[in-house]
């Protein structure tokens, strides 16, 4: 068996531009798919989040149902359902991508949302009576105490969300959306070159999710001054 | 409760005629049964070996010998930032191709899909599993090792009596977490062909064109599998929590 790393070469554009990016033929591409869900899904994360902390029983326990719902089931699952129920309930062809996005949100919602809650909950009780003591009001308690420290407790494990819905976008490929996976696949079939195209496509994803990682680490060491004082 | 959804397909004026017979019908529920059985073998067979490389990866990685650790390092940054479904391609359709003749062979007549699915779910989960299990070790203050040597007891003593019941105390709720993962991402073995649950209840929506039912009973099956799972271990872990310590292993975590 000889290998022949030229494939990659005479394909990059294509695997690159339209799988990675999204730019060509057809609608996809992973970072085309990847930012949107990322950002939509950090918004519903947020929302599902707070209803889950809730007090009223209705906004409550909705919630809660649907998180623990989609976190039992495997995210396979959710694609196919949007990707059977979307054209059932709109009476007309949806494409891919925006099953893909909407399937993504969903799902990512409910892990983003257990972070969240996780997040708010691992400031102590005694922040808000400290702050409270000090004279402010709910409202700036939340603002000027609560969140702040609450998101500072949350970005190392929202960024290890992201990644791994980074790197569950190539799942879109099992409906037929051309991303960097389906472009390789694509590839690997006509060229017969299926050894090189993975390994290619692998180490395109782990470059940016590599860099993710560093990035998350990065910012957990600027953003905790405790750390700086005493590392290790 | 079935006819309520009839009513409600009727009421939104969605042309679906809901049969979920088709589920008890002849070849169907085998096809669940197989696939919730192939599951589930998969999952296990997958699990210890993705348990044996975390165990042994994760200790690499605190040895303080550097040439290991950073061979245990590049091996768990490469393979758990890379998508599971780019691996079991790999392992699928690339790396057969660099086998020797007669391995590919035997390979091939002895289920290529399921060993495939079986390397690229351990491997990846392995690399994912010694995260875990070095967080867990690096979570037991030095001091927990000190006190128990000057109390008297040997260091073996202590790591028996001391170290690793805490340690195993701390790593157990994430690697139950991880398991569920490794339980849920079994079901992308199924675009190599291993007919696993999911791909059961796919089979079954293509024969019978019954989207819904099928979608259904595999639904409810992961639920009640990752549920129940996850339910038992929550019992087990409150039943020999140590109070003070398992807010450490939360924030140990992150």
């Amino acid at each position: 068996m000889s290998f022949d790393f030229g494939v990659i070469i005479s394909n990059l554009k294509f695997l690159l531009l339209q799988g990675l990016i999204g730019i060509g033929m057809f609608t996809g591409g992973t970072l085309r798919l990847a930012i949107p869900a990322i950002l939509l899904g950090f918004c519903v994360g947020i929302i599902l989040g707070l209803a889950r902390l809730g007090q009223r029983p209705w906004i409550h326990y909705p919630a809660a149902i649907y998180i623990e719902l989609i976190r039992g089931i495997p995210l396979v699952m959710v694609i196919f359902w949007f990707w059977f129920l979307a054209p059932v309930f709109l009476k007309r062809p949806v494409p891919e991508y925006w099953i893909a996005l909407t399937a993504f949100v969903c799902f990512e919602g409910a892990y983003i949302g257990e972070i969240v809650r996780a997040g708010i909950q691992s400031v102590p009780r005694g922040q808000i009576d400290a702050a409270t003591a000090t004279g402010l009001g709910y409202i700036q308690t939340m603002i000027q105490v609560i969140l702040p420290q609450a998101i500072r407790n949350m970005i190392p494990s929202l960024v290890t969300q992201f990644i791994v819905l980074f790197k569950d976008t190539s799942l879109a490929s099992i409906i037929g959306m051309m991303d960097l996976t389906k472009a390789a696949q694509t590839v690997a079939a006509r060229e017969l070159r299926p050894f090189e195209m993975y390994i290619f496509i692998a180490v395109i994803y782990w470059i940016f999710t590599y860099s993710m990682s560093r990035f998350s680490l990065w910012l957990e060491i600027r953003m905790s001054p405790e750390r700086v004082a005493s590392p290790g | 409760m079935f006819d309520s959804f009839m009513w409600l397909a009727g009421f939104l004026g969605i042309p679906y005629q809901f049969r979920w017979g088709i589920l008890w019908e002849a070849p169907h529920y085998t096809w669940i049964i197989n696939g919730l059985w192939m599951t589930l073998r998969i999952s296990a067979i997958s699990w210890i070996f993705a348990v044996l490389l975390g165990i042994i990866f994760g200790a690499l990685r605190t040895v303080p010998f550097r040439p290991l650790r950073a061979l245990a390092t590049a091996y768990v940054e490469f393979f758990r930032n890379v998508p599971l479904l780019v691996w079991l391609f790999f392992w699928y359709f690339g790396a057969p191709e660099v086998l020797p003749e007669p391995i590919r062979q035997w390979l091939i007549h002895h289920g290529m899909e399921f060993w495939s699915a079986v390397a690229g779910i351990s491997i990846y989960h392995g690399a994912r599993m010694s995260e875990v299990i070095r967080a867990g070790i690096q979570s037991i203050p030095k001091t927990q090792l000190e006190a128990g040597i000057s109390s008297g007891l040997s260091v073996s003593q202590t790591y028996r009596i001391i170290i690793i019941p805490i340690a195993l105390r701390l790593i157990v709720p994430p690697v139950t977490n991880e398991s569920l993962n490794l339980l849920k991402n079994s079901s992308l073995a199924m675009t190599i062909g291993v007919a696993e649950l999911t791909f059961a209840t796919r089979q079954i929506e293509t024969y019978t064109a019954k989207a819904f039912e099928a979608f259904t009973a595999g639904t409810v099956i992961y639920l009640v599998l990752c549920l129940g799972i996850a339910f038992v271990m929550n019992r087990v872990e409150r039943k020999f929590a140590i109070p003070g310590l398992i807010a450490r292993a939360e924030r140990a975590e992150h």
